[in-house]
């Protein structure tokens, strides 16, 4: 069976749904981060196998767009736990439920 | 066998994609979920190296790749992190877990499988190409750019202002 754009689709919806299915079952916030560029990088493999079928490079763009903000998030993202740290010397996200009570 | 060898690259690498990518989710020890992520990466470069992509191919290895799971690496290094204190969510909740992972990727599929279906066209196509990206980059897409450049610095004085360490001598005080 050649590949058509059916495959790519499953494929990166595979990839999305591991990524979701991480950030469900682990509680290491740094993990979640990983699960949640896992994610990203699903939705670019699909918008890159897109702008190929339809001949329109303004995919492509976007996708390099999503990874500058990726890059953005990702040094935010790691300082925050960094900070949360030292704060409470743990990543795990259990304990960071004093909203709750 | 009707396999070419462009089929037998596609499943091959999806196979190496979707097995590391659960090796990220499934390993105990964080370092090792580092390292199945920067192979589910590479297996995505392949795929945009398929599609002729390779600007693309290029720029996510090097800023994935290279720049942002060094990041990770960097910062479970530091803290230290091994599989001895991996926090480990109940039984029950992983399993509601994968099952609600399941019951999405099984809805959205259901959604699009009826989808019909565009072939590859196996023809080199231009658009991937650095010299075709770069023109629609810098004429139709330049603002964008350019508000991206001041993102990338708001995102560093942020993470700079974040990560310093408090004074705790004035606070003491």
């Amino acid at each position: 069976m050649p590949v058509n754009s059916t495959h790519y689709l499953f494929l990166s919806l595979l990839l999305f749904s591991i990524g979701i299915m991480g950030v469900l079952i682990r509680r290491n916030a740094v993990i979640i981060f990983m699960c949640i560029e896992l994610m990203l990088n699903a939705v670019n493999l699909l918008m890159v196998a897109y702008s190929r079928m339809f001949g329109d490079a303004d995919a492509q763009i976007f996708v390099f767009f999503i990874m500058v903000v990726a890059a953005a998030e990702v040094a935010v993202g790691l300082a925050i736990i960094v900070m949360m740290y030292r704060k409470v010397h743990s990543v795990d996200i259990n304990i960071l439920n004093r909203l709750k009570h | 066998m009707n396999y070419n060898i462009h089929d037998i690259l596609f499943w091959g690498l999806s196979a190496m994609a979707v097995g590391c990518a659960l090796g990220v989710i499934l390993s105990r020890n964080p370092v090792n979920s580092v390292m199945f992520l920067i192979l589910t990466f590479f297996a995505i470069s392949g795929h945009y190296l398929l599609m002729n992509a390779q600007f693309l191919a290029v720029v996510n290895i090097i800023v994935y790749a290279g720049a942002i799971m060094v990041l990770f690496l960097f910062v479970i290094m530091m803290m230290n992190l091994n599989a001895d204190v991996e926090p480990q969510k109940g039984q029950l909740v992983q399993l509601a877990g994968v099952i609600s992972g399941g019951v999405l990727f099984l809805v959205i599929l259901a959604a699009i499988k009826s989808a019909s279906p565009i072939e590859v066209d196996k023809s080199a196509s231009q658009i991937g190409l650095i010299d075709n990206l770069g023109k629609v980059l810098f004429t139709k897409f330049v603002l964008p750019f350019e508000i991206s450049s001041v993102l990338f610095l708001s995102a560093m004085i942020g993470a700079i202002v974040i990560g310093k360490k408090e004074d705790t001598h004035i606070i003491n005080k």
